[in-house]
């Protein structure tokens, strides 16, 4: 299935922590991400991609266009996805991650702005975020190709012509030809990727020092 | 349910695009062809016929092996967004750190070549060629000069390098806090505890019958180990790749070993894999590489001074010097942290057209690399055989032990989970040792990197790789260190310094391993 980037602005995390940022000691456990998306229409949300550093939960909320007069509404499509098995180990840490439509827990169709709730509950770590995010949604459905009229409009079957003696049936060659055609057009897209095996350049292996790039 | 259908057509797809270029395939080809000479096989139904064909000649037998052993080896296709760097290594630190180290190596190979004036590689006048071919069979006998070359490293600098790791997005303060590991290694990875390592090496409990336990003269055969046998010698009538490993994980008798090792790295001796062997034998007379006087100098400073495996001097050179010409190992590196270092023919610097491996085989030799070879010798006793097994142990397991990375068998875990079973199961003793300076991983490092080859005795180290076959693991490696601290723990508790430990644990060639790993695992009191 075909997919499409939408341009998204990413705006800065918001750390959620009770008491002044700046005087207290522990770091913020929390930290949101708001994703909205300005020159683009509500659209309907296919994938969510995204490489994680060293989160371990995820929430997302979506607030989606309604048609009526009543304000969007923030809805949990996502509630505390696990990252990290283990929050105090590497596990996940810096994985990528796509989720899709069928993951989520509402209909996705016309979606106006997101927002990424991080949680990573464990003191070891100094910072935890997700990079590379990206939003896919529905690409073009596959053009759709006229048919010739006779194709899509087969002509009634006439009368089968009667069996000529000693001739093969019809119709079972043709299902017997129709699979090895299938057979060859296999064997054609096949190609393999094995190594030669040589290690020198035309005989020649005479080196100067190893480089280090 | 959509993405784990995803997820199975592309692992299927990367496996057969994999297979396609095998001798297997080739193999499958040509019996197809044959077969259609049978009178079974009938034009309407040619697939289903020729597949209920393979089925019964045996032949789908093997292709389930082939994509086992694929299975095992590679790892599952990551994410699409995934670069190729993120599946050598996903952290990337440790990609750095293993790149530095790396650099490291580089320039000590380098300046070893410039130090003493021997080029890279060089090619070989005729007349020495000739000399060579003669000489292929005793290559022990020669006593080149080796005082001036000394090995790239040992395993002690790769512990150094090791214990200097750190993740930069950890909280590690200058003070010791809970946040600070007791051991040496500090980077936070998971490692499994012993209720989860109970599970996962569930074969080896108390109720289970076990070769190296319960083979020994006191227990009457009838009990477990006729029974065994004869369960040994079915899975090798099978030729069931699954099954043998399955089956290895209680041990595997002496007479059967060789073939079963070799069912479960799918190893055949076909014509064209000897062919192959010979072929490299050819690049090794042809040319001549600085890495061969390393080889040289490893083989003759452990395995030579060895009393199990002096005997097989010349079958390790045969091995070493080939593997090093081996470029079909250049694609372990796809999912093994390291890279294999680059040069350019002289002249040419910088032109890609001209950009080659060295050593072809893009694996540089460390202090006690041919011990990996010397415990095979006592299976295997063709030279292509030999060699064809190495190589599949080496990029299944060993490259794991000296590279930097945070798979679950890699050196860093198993260093990580060694010190983390001693710290939970023997606190005592690991305070102690930390007292008094001498952190246990300095000891156990060096079992774990060589595998504990040239430590146990023969048939103990066996009985060992019997289990990482098994369990596709190199976990057990940290588990067994753990369990000779446990069982020495008495004489470890009045030792007051680093050297009076080393000495209590210099000798394990009286251990017996299975008892130890039984004990540790299934019989202590936590």
């Amino acid at each position: 299935m075909s997919r499409v980037s939408v341009p998204c602005h990413v705006k800065g995390t918001v750390a959620l922590q009770v008491g002044d940022v700046r005087t207290s000691q522990g770091r913020p456990g929390v930290l949101v991400i708001d994703v909205t998306f300005p020159s683009v229409a509500p659209f309907e949300l296919q994938e969510i991609m995204f490489k994680n550093y060293y989160t371990a939960f995820l929430t997302i909320r979506v607030r989606q266009h309604t048609s009526t007069h009543t304000p969007a509404k923030w809805v949990t499509c996502l509630r505390d996805y696990c990252l990290m098995p283990d929050p105090h180990s590497e596990e996940g840490a810096q994985e990528y991650v796509s989720l899709f439509k069928h993951q989520m827990l509402c209909d996705m169709a016309r979606v106006l702005e997101l927002r990424l709730i991080l949680r990573q509950p464990s003191p070891l770590w100094l910072s935890f975020t997700v990079e590379e995010l990206q939003i896919y949604q529905q690409g073009p459905k596959s053009p759709s190709m006229t048919f010739p009229k006779w194709l899509s409009h087969p002509v009634p079957c006439e009368q089968p012509v009667p069996l000529l003696e000693g001739l093969p049936d019809p119709s079972r060659v043709s299902s017997e030809v129709q699979q090895m055609w299938a057979l060859t057009e296999m064997i054609r897209a096949s190609h393999t990727s094995t190594r030669i095996g040589r290690f020198d350049v035309d005989g020649c292996y005479d080196l100067n020092l190893l480089s280090y790039t | 349910m959509l993405q784990e259908e995803s997820d199975l057509s592309l692992i299927i797809a990367q496996i057969v695009q994999k297979l396609k270029g095998s001798n297997l395939y080739a193999q499958l080809e040509r019996q197809a062809w044959d077969s259609l000479q049978r009178p079974e096989i009938k034009l309407e139904s040619l697939k289903e016929d020729i597949k209920e064909f393979f089925k019964i000649s045996g032949w789908e037998k093997k292709l389930q092996n082939a994509v086992y052993s694929e299975l095992s080896v590679f790892p599952l296709p990551s994410h699409p967004a995934a670069p190729p760097e993120h599946l050598k290594e996903p952290l990337v630190y440790m990609r750095k750190a293993q790149g530095s180290w790396e650099k490291r190596i580089l320039k000590s190979l380098n300046s070893m070549c410039t130090e003493l004036s021997i080029p890279l590689a060089r090619k070989r006048p005729v007349g020495e060629q000739k000399e060579l071919l003669n000489k292929w069979n005793e290559m022990g006998t020669d006593e080149p000069d080796l005082s001036l070359f000394r090995p790239v490293y040992a395993p002690k600098d790769f512990l150094e390098v090791l214990i200097n790791l750190r993740n930069p997005n950890y909280e590690s303060g200058d003070s010791l806090s809970f946040r600070t590991h007791l051991g040496l290694i500090q980077v936070p990875l998971k490692v499994k505890d012993i209720p989860e390592l109970k599970e996962f090496f569930v074969e080896l409990s108390l109720t289970t019958g076990q070769l190296g336990i319960d083979d020994s003269t006191q227990v009457p055969p009838e009990l477990f180990e006729n029974e065994h046998v004869r369960i040994g010698q079915k899975v090798l009538a099978e030729q069931d790749s699954a099954a043998a490993q399955q089956y290895i994980r209680q041990g595997s008798p002496t007479a059967l070993r060789a073939e079963l090792w070799a069912l479960i790295l799918n190893i055949s001796s076909q014509p064209e894999d000897i062919l192959y062997y010979e072929q490299l034998k050819t690049n090794v007379i042809q040319h001549d590489l600085l890495v061969d006087s390393l080889i040289y100098k490893d083989v003759k400073l452990t395995a030579s001074n060895d009393d199990y495996y002096f005997v097989f001097e010349d079958y390790l050179y045969q091995v070493l010097l080939c593997f090093s010409r081996d470029t079909s190992v250049l694609s372990h590196f796809a999912y093994n942290s390291a890279s294999p270092p680059k040069s350019y023919i002289r002249g040419k610097l910088g032109l890609e057209e001209y950009a080659v491996f060295y050593p072809p085989n893009g694996v540089i030799p460390f202090h006690g690399f041919s011990m990996y070879v010397a415990p095979l010798c006592f299976l295997y006793h063709e030279p292509s055989k030999l060699y064809q097994i190495f190589r599949e142990m080496y990029v299944r397991f060993f490259f794991r032990l000296h590279s930097i990375s945070s798979h679950p068998s890699g050196i860093v875990s198993l260093c990580l989970l060694f010190e983390t079973l001693l710290q939970t199961y023997l606190p005592q003793l690991f305070y102690h040792l930390r007292e008094i300076g001498a952190q246990p991983l300095r000891i156990s490092f060096k079992w774990m990197v060589r595998a504990f080859s040239g430590y146990l005795a023969t048939d103990q180290l066996l009985l060992l790789w019997d289990r990482i076959l098994g369990y596709n693991s190199l976990e057990i490696l940290a588990v067994l260190a753990a369990a000779v601290f446990a069982f020495r723990a008495v004489n470890l508790m009045e030792v007051t310094s680093l050297a009076a430990a080393e000495a209590v644990l210099a000798d394990l060639s009286t251990l017996k391993v299975m008892p130890l790993l039984q004990i540790f695992l299934f019989a202590t009191v936590t």
